[in-house]
């Protein structure tokens, strides 16, 4: 079917025109599917089992049917750089690149000198449309990537470390020298966040609306910015980093740390969900692949390595510095250090990734941050003299949803989409590192006594509950200091008391059990109960 | 060298005049949306929220009769009307729209214990305690009746007397006939005064009748005699009886499986029956805590509504063990009818306080007209829940029903007589010889004995 063509317009969306093998159809069936079926040979209830036989077979008509409707919603298939002959993509220059693409795209590559104001650091919107510019030395800007032009730029006076867009572009949230403020599209401060202290590195989760901090303190905290309640401060207890980033996947936020650990935590518990050691030296810098599966940490010792989260193993490790990563929606990995910018891809069957481009931008630029752009097939580079943007082809997602986040967004469709999200937002006890668990039902367990570890887990929260709680102090001299301790002494020993007791119980009649299990395994079920019990 | 970098023209994706509508795209990958079992759960929680918050089922009440209401009638080719007879006699129809009486037909001496339309919806047949039936012509609506102002009394086309009280009266779904319980099940064609033909199993009163929607002549009934009997009217005798434990007080077929029906029984359940296989019943409705009066199914053929002797109304799903909904209120005492509407979202009831009461089917049901993007809302907000329901949160929000007070003790009170039962049958098996006792199924305990 042949669409004409106006004069002027672009490629209109046309259907392909070759036959699409079986295979390729299976590919995206299983896509869409979301993983495998359940296994309903199991059930035992005929009923259900029927419903649940009608339910599956209607998710692999649903499945199938987007992944035929792929070809007439999702017409654009995305960048690519394929070199010729002896050519190697990695040789290849953004200026070759600029002058192959057309001009809207090349406009997309470009450098800004800010050479006073500090090293920025930048942070786009979901969409890609807006991004927020930081100069340490107290530079804030909003800019508009559509036309380049410049939204707001204030100047705090102040140091800024770091700059995130909340939900959208109309809220960002700078870590400034004391404390962490939340400005508006127009420049105008809308909050300060004093319970953070000295933040380093800010992180935003979009689907629970939750502002994450680590401070120079080593201090984590959230905070909920619908309602402003702080929603969890935890003491990471290894000191001060800055390396912090947020998995997209599931919303966990995990920080590296000096002594080559790495720590993910929740906002609901006050100890981390997952402690690994990724490296020898001090972690330098963190990055989760989109699926949520895959993290690229780089240590000083010079290596970058690759994780499955899955099974927390080494997939690939590549060597070479890295100050920064980042990966893009594609799945490209982009590492800088210093004035050179690396970025791999796994193009093979395979999970390794080898090298696809590089960059050197001039000598003198210190690369701080790099960020992918959404949607698009653009890296921006933060460094000390300003912001760059090159064209990376083949790592932005082609085909976005409207109802996702809109690179074309009106301020009517923003307005509704802030409301809906705001009515879908997620509860923080949502965020576990499993996240598919949710709508699951937990296997009945036969009132299983606690095991030794929650028991005691038990007892430390019951614990560290009524340590900080303050006790009056009396007058007229009756407060002794050596009177108040032993108070406090007797608070935690009463608490502790009911567990102690349910341990001690539970030791004794599992001795009891044992002379008594021999005597019953002989009798009949019905005359068990008439067993002969020791006296007690 | 080859490449090739993403460029969208801003005119591709944005619409061209403002009175276009705005362009969307899609991208179904579930690889863009993270988190999405969570943001469902938090959707299916905030749907059970949004339903209970619009759940008000009460419409409205249509009072009018003195005495208690006895029966009533629906006439399938008019939805707006419905008609109900009390016990003292006086028979209405109603408009349920306007929620008033549009026409009396006053003749009954005593209780009206039966009310029946027949098939072209033309002539309501009225039988009563003063052994009479009663055949009246059901008037046309016409735009001028619509403002009830004054109510209309019609004079009876016909009254047959015979020779004892009449309990029930039920008219074929497809043909001229129709029959009335009484001492026998008599059989009458409308312009003969007397019956054509009667049938007789056992010497106590046929308390119920109904026939079949799909088999024209098939009727069930249901006796004193704690038995349910099934008649076809080409036979010259009764077909089928049972015998259960205890009497049943009404009998409703399932319009779209016309082969079962579901029997409302005094020990507080229902039992839906196949009509072929009459020795075990398909299913129990649990959930009354008294006698069971009456029972109605949807014309969906998927529901049922039943109506019990503890003021309350519950509507069952046709093969749930336990009610979806249930309506009570403080005025309303003892019901002794309900009738599901011929477009399956409205329930009536008629109770011992004289009043006719007007319930929704679906208890937060929008009414009126439903814009398109409306009903995809509801239709995605039910979706969702059903599929989180079985979650403790969202099972608490949606199971949560205010009973009254004695109601709600009367159920934990019959729950643990149950319970008590249960567990020393449990202890008799278990100290008797392994395959010495066996159970019997629920469904087959409640049934003495089946008779040819």
């Amino acid at each position: 079917m042949e669409v004409k063509q106006e004069a002027g317009a672009p490629e209109k969306i046309k259907p392909p025109t070759k036959l699409e093998d079986s295979g390729e159809l299976e590919i995206r069936i299983k896509k869409y599917l979301r993983g495998d079926g359940a296994n309903l040979e199991a059930l035992q209830d005929k009923k259900l089992r029927g419903q649940l036989t009608v339910r599956e077979k209607l998710y692999g008509k649903s499945a199938e049917a987007a992944a035929k409707a792929e070809k007439w919603l999702m017409p654009s298939e995305g960048g690519f750089l394929e070199a010729e002959g002896i050519e190697k993509t990695w040789r290849i220059r953004q200026e070759s690149i600029a002058r192959e693409v057309d001009i809207s795209s090349s406009r997309n590559q470009y450098d800004i000198v800010l050479p006073d104001l500090g090293p920025y650091t930048l942070d786009f919107t979901s969409s890609g449309r807006y991004m927020a510019a930081a100069g340490r030395k107290g530079h804030l800007a909003v800019v508009d990537m559509k036309n380049l032009s410049l939204i707001k730029e204030i100047q705090v006076r102040e140091t800024v470390r770091d700059v995130v867009f909340l939900h959208n572009e109309l809220f960002f949230a700078a870590a400034q020298k004391k404390y962490p403020y939340i400005y508006n599209r127009d420049g105008i401060e809308l909050h300060c966040l004093k319970e953070h202290g000295a933040v380093l590195k800010l992180q935003f989760l979009k689907n629970h609306f939750l502002l994450a901090s680590i401070n120079k303190f080593g201090q984590l905290h959230y905070q909920d910015v619908t309602t402003g309640g702080m929603v969890g401060n935890f003491r990471t207890g290894l000191g001060r980093t800055d390396v912090m980033q947020v998995n997209p996947f599931n919303g966990v936020v995990a920080l590296g740390h000096s002594g080559g650990t790495v720590t993910m935590w929740k906002p609901t518990s006050s100890a981390p969900l997952v402690k690994m050691l990724c490296h020898r030296g001090p972690v330098a810098a963190l990055a989760f692949h989109p699926n949520g599966h895959i993290m690229a940490t780089s240590g000083k010792e010079r290596k970058i390595k690759i994780w499955d989260l899955r099974k927390f193993e080494v997939l690939q490790t590549l060597p070479g510095h890295a100050n920064t990563l980042d990966f893009s929606h594609k799945g490209l990995l982009a590492a800088a250090t210093g004035s050179f910018v690396q970025i791999s891809g796994n193009f093979s069957e395979s999970q390794s990734y080898s090298r696809y481009m590089t960059h050197s931008m001039a000598k003198g630029y210190q690369i701080k941050k790099l960020l992918f752009r959404p949607y698009e097939d653009v890296l921006g580079i933060a460094h000390s003299m300003g912001w760059s943007s090159i064209l990376i082809p083949g790592s932005g997602e082609p085909n976005f949803d409207s109802w996702v986040a809109n690179p074309f967004e009106t301020s009517k469709q923003r307005r509704e989409k802030e409301v809906r999200s705001l009515l879908d937002k997620l509860p923080p006890e949502t965020i576990m590192l499993d996240p598919s668990k949710i709508g699951t039902m937990k296997p009945p367990s036969r009132k299983q006594k606690p095991t030794k570890q929650e028991r005691e887990s038990e007892m430390e929260a019951a614990v560290a509950a009524v340590k900080d709680m303050p006790i009056k102090k009396k007058t007229k001299g009756r407060s002794k200091p050596s009177k108040s301790a032993k108070k406090k002494q007797d608070i935690i020993v009463r608490t502790k008391r009911p567990f102690l007791e349910q341990q001690m119980k539970e030791e004794e009649a599992l001795s009891r059990k044992k002379q008594k299990a021999s005597e019953e395994a002989e009798l009949p079920k019905s005359l068990q109960r008439f067993a002969r019990k020791k006296a007690t | 060298m080859k490449v090739k970098v993403i460029s969208r023209s801003t005119d591709e994706f944005t619409r061209e005049r403002s009175q276009d509508l705005q362009r969307v795209f899609r991208n179904f990958d579930p690889n863009l949306r993270t988190q999405e079992k969570a943001v469902e759960y938090v959707r299916a929680l905030n749907a059970a929220k949004l339903d209970k918050i619009f759940a008000r089922p009460f419409i409205g009440a249509m009072d009018g009769h003195v005495d208690s209401v006895s029966c009533m009638a629906k006439n399938p080719n008019y939805l707006k009307g419905i008609f109900s007879g009390s016990m003292d006699g006086d028979i209405r129809l109603w408009d349920v729209a306007s929620r008033r009486t549009v026409c009396q037909f006053p003749g009954h001496q005593g209780p009206v214990r039966g009310l029946a339309v027949s098939t072209d919806g033309q002539i309501l047949v009225s039988c009563g305690i003063d052994s009479t039936v009663r055949l009246w012509n059901v008037p046309v609506a016409t735009l001028g009746e619509s403002d009830g102002t004054h109510e209309n009394s019609a004079k009876p086309l016909a009254v047959y007397v015979w020779k004892n009280a009449f309990w029930a009266v039920d008219h074929q779904w497809d043909g001229e006939l129709f029959a009335t319980a009484g001492a026998q099940v008599d059989i009458w064609n409308q312009n003969r005064s007397q019956p054509i033909s009667s049938f007789e199993w056992g010497t106590d009163t046929v308390i119920s009748l109904k026939f079949n929607p799909g088999e024209p002549n098939v009727l069930a009934t249901s006796g004193s005699d704690r038995s349910i009997t099934l008649y076809d009217l080409r036979m010259s005798s009764p077909t089928r009886k049972i015998i259960m434990r205890t009497k049943t007080n009404a009998i409703s077929w399932n319009p779209m499986e016309p082969m079962n029906f579901t029997a409302a029984n005094e020990d507080c359940n229902c039992y839906s029956y196949d009509a072929r296989k009459l020795e075990e019943a398909k299913c129990v409705h649990k959930d009354h805590v008294s006698a069971v009066m009456d029972i109605d199914y949807s014309p969906t053929g998927r529901e049922f509504v039943t109506g019990s002797y503890d003021r309350t109304v519950r509507i069952f799903q046709y093969n749930g063990g336990h009610s979806r909904e249930v309506y009570h209120t403080k005025r309303m005492q003892r019901v002794f009818c309900v009738k599901f509407s011929c477009d399956a979202s409205y329930v009536i009831s008629g109770s011992d306080d004289t009043n006719l009461r007007l319930w929704k089917a679906k208890a937060s049901e929008q009414l009126g007209v439903v814009l398109p993007r409306e009903r995809r809302k509801h239709d995605y907000h039910e979706a969702v829940k059903n599929r989180y329901k079985h979650l403790p949160e969202v099972k608490r929000i949606v199971r949560h029903r205010h009973l009254p007070k004695p109601i709600y003790k009367a159920g934990i009170l019959r729950r643990t007589v149950n319970e008590a039962e249960r567990r020393k049958e449990e202890r008799r098996r278990a100290h008797s010889a392994p395959g010495s006792s066996s159970t019997e199924p629920l469904r087959k305990r409640r049934i003495i004995k089946e008779v040819e």
